[in-house]
């Protein structure tokens, strides 16, 4: 029998993603996929299962959510308010939610996009090799209340994992390296583009985040001309007003504003995981460099498994604290297995 | 700057772009098609996906497989192994013939376009359905055909205040080209048609209606025969397709 996921309130934009449907940009579809391919690792190592299957994205609050049979969970990404049943749940780790047991996701406290993985994955029907919804281009839709999503067979049996999550919620520098009309842009305009802090302004989405910044706009020589051309996830497009965009997985397929540069795989995490107000900046490196940090950040998702370890709780994640018998350790077997 | 052509220019990390022409000629797409084709069949360890915009070829790899260097070096060679411009279309081409309501108040553009073109909205109608424009690309949404050229008289600019939103299936023109949407969408190209043609269907067995090279036309219906049209579902926008030879 299958298993589902009973979504009683769904948050605004709550949607399934998996590693995304590449393979498609010459038919105008782009890759799609988790906003945060780190999160999507991260939650497979926790529930050692397949960094290929799907998970719930959760964009800036999650929601209300039963299971109706006993599932492995596991929170990762934006930390957000969890509570299984009223008790606290710690982020960034797995957990058992018995059948029928509420879980509630409220806000993200730090970054925008939350992930709820299940043990076996979620098994809504693929669509071109993927689950992943695509908002922009009308594959799939947003979870909305009342949906009941399939949950995959799991052979998985470990719950109680936590691992340090890789930092990537607080912006900072992002490295790029050049895209097809960084040359357009006279050396002096990105030096300025280098040398400025950006904010991420409150206009953003899985297509992309608008970057804001104090000084004046950035100008291509011949910005009126461009002919449509490849876009690719990372890509800073500029703008008619000056202003820079950056292109995440589920942007469109080509365009006609210039990019002065492509802001790396690594790093596009931290550009989709910046909250309102978050600080960036922008650093041109080299290629060498760009390869180099590609190979550490591959060898980071490969090893994600060996930095899983199990959760202690600490004192305050214990909801009744004084109903134990601390002195003598005679915990009960009721309150363990969490 | 033609002398400059075809040119090799990265697109990020993983992605590479081979440009036939900065501005769009009928040479310069029948080149990127046709190197495009090349670059699959060549199937080059490390190469993930290809792609071409109006002008160019695209194609994505993984640099820790295979070089940016090495890649560049295989692409000037194979750019240097026939005339590219001389291409022939690709094969398995078809003619689409698409029923569509011109201007009304489903396409309430057209007259304003006909005038930006210098021309009487008879003669813009008798233009538009007598032409028959090539799928020149898919691009920036799924399916979606960027298709040309008009004639000159039809080169005029997108407008400079997005229409905030044209519905799936309009047919719009800027620039000798003529766009069907994807999807509803934001746009400067003006709406002077309206179909029921789906050029993405991810529901049917192949869901990428157009593929470059195809051609279209227009045949010029009522409103009326346009909803009957939306009600049979019978066929994809009551299109009549047949293979070029």
């Amino acid at each position: 029998m299958t298993r589902s996921l009973t979504i009683h309130r769904a948050g605004p934009s709550l949607t399934v993603q998996d590693a995304g449907r590449p393979g498609y940009l010459g038919q105008g579809l782009s890759r799609s996929g988790a906003a945060d391919p780190i999160a999507l690792a991260e939650g497979a190592a926790l529930l050692g299962q397949s960094a290929e299957l799907a998970a719930l994205e959760m964009a800036g609050v999650g929601g209300e959510f039963t299971a109706d049979q006993d599932t492995r969970i596991a929170l990762t990404g934006a930390p957000m308010m969890a509570t299984l049943d009223g008790a606290p749940l710690r982020w960034n780790a797995s957990h058992l939610m018995p059948r029928g047991a509420r879980l509630v996701i409220g806000a993200a406290g730090q970054g925008v996009y939350g992930y709820l993985h299940l043990g076996g994955g979620l098994a809504t029907p693929p669509l071109l090799g993927s689950r992943s919804v695509h908002l922009a281009a009308g594959v799939g839709r947003a979870c909305v209340t009342g949906d009941d999503l399939p949950i995959g067979p799991d052979r998985g049996k470990t719950t109680g994992l936590t691992l340090d999550p890789e930092p990537r919620l607080t912006g900072g520098a992002l490295r790029i390296v050049p895209s097809m009309q960084t040359e357009l842009f006279p050396p002096a305009e990105r030096a300025r583009f280098e040398a400025a802090e950006f904010t991420r302004d409150t206009r953003a989405n899985r297509m992309g985040v608008r970057m804001l910044q104090p000084g004046a706009p950035f100008a291509a020589q011949g910005q009126l001309n461009i002919l449509s051309e490849i876009i690719v996830p990372g890509d800073i497009q500029m703008t008619g007003e000056g202003t820079p965009f950056v292109l995440l997985n589920e942007c469109q397929t080509t365009g006609g504003y210039p990019r002065i540069g492509t802001v790396i795989a690594p790093d596009l995490p931290r550009v989709a995981q910046a909250g309102p107000g978050t600080k960036l900046r922008f650093q041109f490196v080299t290629q060498e460099t760009a390869l180099d940090a590609l190979r550490r950040y591959r060898a980071m998702l490969a090893g994600l498994k060996s930095r899983t370890r199990p959760l202690v709780r600490a004192p305050h994640d214990i909801p009744d604290l004084l109903s134990y018998q601390l002195v003598d350790g005679a915990i009960s077997a009721h309150h363990e297995g969490d | 700057m033609t002398d400059a052509f075809p040119r090799i220019a990265p697109v990020g990390l993983s992605g590479i772009a081979i440009s036939f022409a900065d501005t769009l000629s009928e040479p310069a797409n029948r080149a990127a098609l046709a190197f495009r084709a090349a670059i699959d069949s060549a199937g080059w360890d490390g190469v993930e996906e290809s792609s071409t915009s109006l002008t160019s070829a695209f194609l994505r790899f993984d640099p820790l497989h295979l070089t940016h260097d090495d890649l560049t070096k295989r692409l000037t060679s194979l750019i240097t192994a026939q005339d590219w411009y001389a291409a022939p279309l690709p094969t398995g081409r078809r003619h689409f013939r698409i029923p569509c309501v011109f201007g009304t108040d489903l396409a309430p553009q057209f007259s304003e376009a006909a005038q930006a073109a210098g021309l009487t909205e008879a003669e813009a109608l008798h233009s538009l359905t007598a032409a028959r424009p090539r799928v020149l690309t898919i691009g920036f949404a799924p399916g979606q055909p960027y298709t040309g050229q008009l004639g000159p008289e039809w080169d005029i600019p997108r407008l400079k205040t997005l229409t905030p939103s044209v519905p799936q299936g309009a047919l719009v023109v800027a620039i000798r080209q003529l766009i069907i949407f994807s999807n509803a969408t934001p746009t400067g190209w003006r709406h002077i048609g309206q179909t029921a043609f789906r050029c993405f269907r991810p529901e049917a067995p192949d869901p990428f209606a157009l593929r470059p090279g195809d051609e279209l036309s227009f045949t010029a219906i009522t409103p009326e025969e346009l909803h009957n049209i939306r009600n049979a579902q019978t066929t994809n926008g009551g299109a009549r397709i047949e293979a070029i030879a």
